[in-house]
């Protein structure tokens, strides 16, 4: 996945997650929060800055993006509701996209469950239906 | 003999935690003359005072004791209290049996064998006490102010508008300080002249102020409310009375063109002709010769601006001129400059035009400044597209031969500023701000720095830069930290600016001198007390506004300007001063005129007279001191001084403190 331009690529993920890394102000509340921290390569006080600089390859490709665990300790707490786990979240869902998975039916859910689909999409879009 | 009172102060916990207070009751309860001994919890409160009158009253006491806290704190509220039981002031003692006793130790026996030594060293001193009456002096109802940037600005016209007149003394050709070279200010981005040029035609007009520019201090003398001050009006070569301040001579002068003089108010970045004003808004708008740098001065030829002048105001002829003012009151408020950077050899400030500080940034980004408000680099004059802050360059540092140990203050919020008016003008730049903390405390501080980041989107990397190094193709290599990402970072800059720690001005520590006020290590001047005296400086009649007492930003410094000019007002609104009896007297029998006195005697209150004596029959004539006590502050130098044991002060005699030092080696 490679974007040209850095500020479009920010917007999308602006626009998946609902929040704005601009607002991050790096207090480290969210990686202090985080079960999955030990595991992660890069920490969730991160992320913000990694969208920012365009560098959505790199954290796609961290052992992160996967060990989050989309619990949401991080986006409760936040003090500039900033929601790292959202913002990871979106940089997951911009991947898929563009692999072209656009959407999810409901009933091929369970087909999904199977082996190579990412736990974490599944549980955030089963938070996304249920609204 | 003394009927003398004990009080001994729990101050809650603070001294009856470490210090046996009941203890030293009994052990001070039959020290010679001590007829009455208590403690209670709060010495000071209301109630505690009523228990010392009633004392007084019951016990007919003739000299107290409080033992408590340091008596920079309280000496003046027992007095008072002395006062009102009908006891002379000056029979009170303070032993401080806090700051010198139970903060700082922590083994209760022993603390509380200290405190009833101390107790015991105040007592043996009261019973050599006598009553001591206070004088009066008169006060001179005017005020001067050192310094005519913001802060002496606006002390000066609250002064003046409360109906006293006030003068100041500003060494520069014109008064505005440092925010007359600004462009916007923080935190509401108006217009820096716009707000001050109005103050300082307010100032030039105002009937109760008088302005003495390209002039300083030379002399101090006297005292809270009669000081006398030499003022040297250094010749301006222009006559104030004739000039317009139409201008033509700065525009005719030679050296305006080929002169290579670089103007002080442009921190160099353009020239400037010999005679000149700082800026076009200079209040007064009556030129200077600068008579280094003047063809006319250095070979008695050109002589152009005199022939231009159509007022014929040029005069070469003109002399310093030295003029001694009568003042009550004195307000410090000489500001503050950027530290020297030559030793910050890794930032390549020396090297390349590129690499500039935030005021010479000030002046690229003012309409009036030397690019006319068009930010472009000095060597190419090209528009950089890619800035560097670097921030805390010599604050926070704690190698005296390069920085200053505390943090300025300001500075991480004029960064923001600089960075949001740059997006503003060229949305195209990129920002990138190196910083170790960002600190911006203050009413709608924060809200400021982070709009520059989520809405300007300022790229704030927390790291320092370890290096500037500028390149072949012009540009600058920069190489930081990025502390919370874990890595080095290499990036290119067309321009990097410098917060540079500010300094006080470094004129302050003869300021400083002349008025005997102290100064902290940093030059900063030092309040009377830190948190509940911050405008006043602990010698008497001496104010501080502004910088020069501390870093602060403009909201502070008009806020400190006004505190101080309250002050001020509070003491000129007085038609007499108490003055304190505790002064030095000489015994005439005793001294043999050696003059060691009057050259240690920091007010000058020591002179000498020839008086007959009548020494065993034989009449001669001898040399002796005199204090005057209207000049004499008590501060003891002489006594100590004197080889003859001639000199003496009143209420701490040599014979009251030899007794102290005696009860304590008991
Ligand atoms: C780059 C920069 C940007 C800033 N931007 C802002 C901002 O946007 N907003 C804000 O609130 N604050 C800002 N500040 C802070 C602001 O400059 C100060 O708060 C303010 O100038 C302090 O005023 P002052 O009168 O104490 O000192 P100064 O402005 O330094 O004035 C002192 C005056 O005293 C004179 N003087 C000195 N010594 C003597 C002497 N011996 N005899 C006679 N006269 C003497 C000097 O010539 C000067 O005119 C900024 C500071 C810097 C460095
Ligand atoms: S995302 Fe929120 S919690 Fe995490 S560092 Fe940024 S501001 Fe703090
Ligand atoms: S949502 Fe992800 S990043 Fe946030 S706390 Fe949970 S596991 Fe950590
Ligand atoms: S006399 Fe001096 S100030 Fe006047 S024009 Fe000549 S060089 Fe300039
Ligand atoms: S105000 Fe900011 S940049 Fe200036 S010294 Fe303090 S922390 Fe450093």
């Amino acid at each position: 996945m490679s974007f040209t331009n850095v500020e479009n690529q920010v917007e999308l993920i602006k626009e998946i997650s609902g929040s704005d890394p601009y607002k991050c102000m790096k207090c480290g509340k969210c990686s202090a929060s985080c079960p999955s921290y030990n595991e992660m390569d890069i920490k969730p006080h991160q992320f913000a800055s990694y969208i920012i600089r365009g560098d959505v390859d790199e954290l796609l490709s961290s052992k992160s993006a996967w060990k989050c665990l989309s619990c949401f300790a991080c986006i409760e707490r936040c003090p500039r509701d900033v929601q790292p786990g959202k913002l990871v979240d979106a940089a997951r869902q911009l991947a898929e996209r563009q692999r072209g998975g656009d959407h999810l039916q409901a009933d091929e859910i369970p087909e999904l469950l199977a082996e190579d689909l990412p736990q974490q999409l599944l549980v955030s879009a089963f938070r996304r239906y249920r609204r | 003999m003394q009927r003398i009172g004990v009080f001994v102060c729990h101050c809650g916990t603070n001294i009856a935690a470490t210090v046996d207070v009941k203890k030293v009751v009994e052990m001070v309860r039959y020290e010679q003359g001590v007829v009455f001994a208590d403690d209670y919890m709060y010495m000071c409160s209301e109630a505690g005072q009523e228990k010392i009158i009633e004392a007084i009253k019951e016990y007919k006491l003739t000299g107290l004791v409080i033992c408590s806290c340091s008596p920079r704190m309280h000496e003046k509220t027992f007095r008072a209290c002395a006062e009102k039981a009908g006891l002379n002031p000056y029979m009170v003692e303070v032993a401080n049996i806090r700051e010198q006793c139970s903060w700082i130790h922590k083994d209760k026996e022993e603390a509380t064998k200290k405190a009833v030594i101390l107790a015991r060293a105040a007592i043996a001193k009261v019973n050599l006490n006598t009553p001591l009456k206070e004088g009066e002096s008169p006060v001179t109802k005017r005020a001067l102010v050192i310094g005519g940037g913001i802060a002496g600005i606006q002390t000066a016209l609250d002064i003046a508008d409360a109906g006293y007149e006030v003068d100041i003394v500003e060494k520069e050709p014109s008064i505005g300080g440092r925010m007359s070279q600004f462009d916007k200010t923080f935190p509401t981005l108006d217009c820096a002249s716009c707000i001050l040029t109005p103050k300082m035609v307010e100032v030039n007009q105002h009937p109760n102020i008088t302005l003495y520019t390209y002039s300083e201090v030379e002399k101090v003398s006297g005292y809270v409310g009669n000081f006398d001050v030499g003022i040297r009006k250094k010749a301006r070569s222009v006559d104030f009375d004739k000039c317009t301040g139409c201008g033509e001579c700065m525009t005719k002068c030679p050296l305006g063109k080929i002169g290579h003089i670089p103007s002080e108010f442009d921190r160099g970045l353009k020239n400037r002709p010999a005679i000149y004003m700082p800026f076009a808004q200079a209040v007064p708008a009556v030129p200077v010769i600068d008579r280094e740098n003047c063809t006319y001065f250095k070979t008695g030829k050109c002589g152009v601006c005199a022939k231009i002048c159509p007022s014929k105001a040029v005069d070469y002829e003109q002399q310093d001129e030295i003029v001694t003012v009568k003042y009550g009151a004195i307000v410090v408020a000489t500001g503050f400059d950027i530290i020297n950077l030559d030793k910050f050899g890794e930032y390549a400030y020396n090297e390349s035009p590129d690499v500039i500080t935030s005021i010479e940034l000030e002046r690229l980004m003012n309409a009036a400044g030397p690019t006319g408000g068009h930010l472009e680099r000095m060597s190419d004059h090209k528009q950089p597209k890619d800035i560097v802050f670097i921030q805390c360059v010599g604050s926070r540092c704690d190698n005296e031969e390069k920085g200053k140990p505390y943090c300025s203050k300001v500075c991480c919020m004029y960064t923001a500023k600089h960075a949001m008016l740059i997006k503003d003008h060229w949305p195209d730049t990129n920002i990138t701000v190196f910083y170790i903390d960002v600190r911006t405390p203050g009413k709608n501080f924060d809200e400021f720095y982070r709009r520059a980041v989520e809405q300007y989107h300022v790229n704030y990397i927390k790291g320092q830069v370890g290096k500037v190094m500028p390149q072949p193709d012009g540009s600058l290599l920069v190489q930081a930290a990025d502390l919370l990402d874990g890595k080095q970072i290499k990036m290119k800059a067309d321009m990097v600016v410098l917060a540079a720690a500010i300094e006080p001005n470094p004129g302050v520590r003869k300021i400083a001198t002349m008025l005997t006020a102290s100064i902290d290590n940093n030059n900063f001047l030092t309040e009377a007390h830190a948190k509940l005296r911050p405008v006043e400086s602990p010698t008497a009649g001496i104010f501080l506004s502004g910088m020069a007492q501390g870093p602060k930003d403009i909201p502070e410094t008009v806020s400190q300007a006004g505190a101080a000019a309250v002050k001020v007002v509070g003491l000129l609104a007085k038609d007499k001063l108490k003055t304190n009896p505790c002064t030095a007297q000489c015994d005439t029998l005793l001294c043999n005129g050696c003059s060691t006195c009057a050259n240690v005697c920091p007010y000058g209150a020591i002179t000498y007279e020839d008086i007959q004596v009548n020494d065993h029959g034989l009449r001669e004539t001898r040399r002796v001191a005199q204090v005057n006590l209207a000049l004499c502050q008590g501060c003891g130098a002489c006594t100590s001084a004197c080889p003859s044991g001639a000199m003496d002060l009143q209420g701490f005699s040599n014979r009251q403190i030899t007794t102290e030092v005696d009860a304590i080696c008991r």
